[in-house]
């Protein structure tokens, strides 16, 4: 598994799979847009929460207040937002595509970049709270976001924003958008994987494990949260931007700054697939999201419940996470070398 | 804006709105401080911070509501709500609480939260996502020529809270059990060394904590309304009640829950009903940022 004989052809088929199975099945490309999402949301959890140590429940604000920044932008470089969204997009407004395309591009910058300057504010704010506070903390910073984006009429209040269509046929479209969430997942994950074998990593790690001591050793901890956390509100807010240009229309409770839905699926998916780990969260993300298909599918009306129910099963009875099962069952795996212990000389004594 | 402003003014030219919403505020402030002091109860003797609260209050408005359905006195569903929820309580103990005790922290947090999704989600299946109001039939006093309002069930409502909040107290002052979950409190570990089944104590603290909201959650479905999905938000309110007052502190729970309903029902009155979420999450995160900069004080102390 580690050689780099295998992991060539195992990258390269998933990359294989990313780019033409939606060629192949276009009837499953939102399916699979959402998947390469759910990974993007689960890793930059995990970021944070896994490697870290700072669980939040709110991350989802960094994705709703990523649509919104690229909601705004995109209309606001050709319209005026306020007159925009009283239409309620209404088909009035028509974008050429250099301007949707500039738009976009714009847009998903803007939302990645206000993200993380947003995670630094909201960073000197919260960071003093630990453990359970915090994840509170951020919760609400989650919820007063949506109710307050729900009483503003510029943005669209509770009405929501019908956001410009992708020009070209419906299909491409839907291909382009799909290979827009896969794309960032790979940058994803390839920087990720870079971060976590730097210097930066291991402080981060050492946070999560004891963050006074790492603070004695003279690791500056406020400035790497805060760098942690503007990484992760990075990658949410383009992902935040793409999710509402591929649902199309945004709103704040529901789709924004959806506190019960997205928000508390990125820490299920990580405990799932396994904390602290590079891979855990991709695993996670991949059974969760079959197994939220295959619910919503089969258990309608009840699919909430089960949900639900599968929360409190895997935090109570699955702690360590599918990669932690598996490091338990096959160290050898992970580079950890089990040392047997020798009882070559007992038999002969025995006898 | 101006609406904001308009609100504001009438406040300070008829003073006499000032003691109705003063009155509201307290009366609602103390079924408040019942859930709360529930949390701080389950907070601090077994570390487990409750965020299903909320929907325990919701499960125990829907049970005082659907007795009213069938004719029945929705006061009467308060000791009904008290003994079912403790039940649930119970049950919900046994099935997850005693598995995430020894865990850290953010695994109790996150097992309610899936619990609360649960709780509410069945309830909206089982009774529609309507606001529910259990009509309890009772006058109102006027006073003031009918400027002041005091509808009778308000006052019922505060008075059994308050009665029901001087038994709990009493209870843990004075009974074995109360003394066994206060010796837990201090210290667990000593409490099993002279004797006490720690697990028993925790499975009592948790049941009558679900047994305390289940009563509040009946004393709201006459006073207000209940919807699934309003737990939530009770349960932050319970969060930023026993953070502001801190865990041990009970006159001080009863204190802050009081407050929190007298902010809410200015704030609701001034800004408009549509910030009403806005200001109890606005609350909460005051709440934890000045516990943040007390905290910081502390560090530079010991620095």
């Amino acid at each position: 598994m580690n050689s780099l004989g295998l992991k060539i052809p195992f990258y390269g088929l998933i990359l294989a799979f990313g780019l033409f199975a939606p060629l192949m099945f276009p009837a499953y490309t939102n399916q699979m847009a959402v998947l390469w999402l759910m990974i993007i949301l689960s890793l930059t959890w995990d970021l944070q929460g896994g490697q870290m140590g700072y669980n939040s429940l709110g991350n989802i604000f960094f994705f709703g207040f990523g649509m919104y920044v690229s909601a705004v932008v995109q209309i606001g470089l050709v319209y005026d937002v306020g007159v925009y969204t009283r239409a309620s997009g209404g088909g009035i407004f028509e974008f050429t595509p250099v301007q949707y395309y500039t738009g976009l591009a714009l847009g998903m910058a803007a939302a990645g970049v206000l993200s993380s300057i947003s995670a630094v504010i909201l960073g000197r704010i919260v960071f003093g709270l630990r453990g359970p506070y915090f994840a509170i903390g951020t919760l609400g910073v989650a919820i007063a976001a949506g109710e307050l984006t729900g009483a503003w009429g510029w943005v669209g209040g509770g009405q929501g924003i019908t956001m410009p269509q992708v020009p070209g046929d419906p299909d491409s479209a839907k291909y382009f958008l799909y290979l827009l969430n896969f794309s960032l997942a790979v940058v994803l994950f390839i920087f990720l994987s870079w971060l976590y074998s730097t210097r930066f990593g291991q402080a981060i790690n050492a946070i999560r494990d004891d963050e006074e001591k790492a603070e004695g050793m003279g690791i500056r901890t406020t400035r790497y949260k805060s760098i942690c956390w503007a990484v992760s509100a990075f990658f949410l807010g383009i992902s935040g931007a793409v999710f509402g240009n591929m649902i199309g229309f945004i709103e704040p409770l529901e789709v924004a700054f959806q506190t019960i839905n997205f928000g508390i699926f990125m820490v299920v998916m990580v405990l799932l697939g396994g904390k602290g780990t590079l891979w855990g969260p991709i695993v996670g993300a991949v059974v969760f999201h079959v197994i939220k298909e295959l619910t919503w599918t089969y258990l309608l009306g009840w699919q909430w419940v089960a949900l639900g129910a599968m929360i409190v099963i895997i935090v109570v009875y699955f702690q360590d996470g599918i990669m932690g099962w598996v490091k338990r069952k096959k160290p050898e795996w992970f580079g950890i070398r089990v040392e047997e212990k020798e009882f070559a000389g007992q038999p002969e004594a025995a006898e | 804006m101006s609406q904001i402003i308009s609100n504001f003014s009438i406040l300070l030219q008829a003073p006499i709105f000032n003691l109705s919403l003063l009155i509201d505020g307290l009366m609602i402030g103390a079924v408040y401080a019942l859930s709360a002091y529930g949390l701080a109860l389950v907070w601090g003797v077994m570390n487990v911070k409750n965020l299903a609260q909320g929907d325990f209050v919701m499960m125990g408005g829907y049970t005082a509501w659907f007795m009213s359905l069938y004719g029945i006195h929705p006061l009467f569903g308060v000791p009904v709500a008290f003994v079912l929820m403790w039940g649930f309580g119970w049950v919900v103990y046994v099935t997850i609480i005693r598995r995430v005790i020894d865990q850290d922290l953010f695994t109790s947090l996150l097992a309610t939260f899936g619990l609360a999704i649960v709780i509410a989600q069945v309830l909206n299946i089982l009774f529609t996502s309507d606001t529910q109001t259990a009509d309890a039939g009772f006058d109102s006093f006027l006073l003031f020529g009918g400027l002041v309002t005091i509808p009778q069930v308000k006052l019922i409502a505060f008075v059994l809270a308050a009665m029901l909040a001087a038994a709990v107290i009493l209870f843990m002052k004075n009974s074995r059990m109360g003394q066994a979950i206060r010796a837990t409190a201090q210290d667990e570990r000593a409490a099993r060394v002279m004797g006490i089944d720690t697990d028993k104590v925790y499975a009592f603290t948790f049941s009558l904590n679900a047994a305390i909201c289940g009563a509040a959650g009946a004393l709201i479905s006459m006073i207000w309304v209940i919807q699934p999905f309003f737990g939530i938000t009770y349960s932050i309110r319970a969060f930023v009640v026993v953070t502001a007052a801190g865990f041990g502190n009970l006159p001080g729970v009863i204190a802050a829950g009081l407050g929190m309903g007298v902010i809410e029902q200015f704030g609701g009155f001034i800004l408009g009903a549509e910030f009403q979420q806005a200001i109890v999450v606005g609350l909460l995160l005051l709440v934890l940022i000045i516990k943040q900069m007390q905290y910081a004080r502390l560090r530079q102390v010991v620095e």
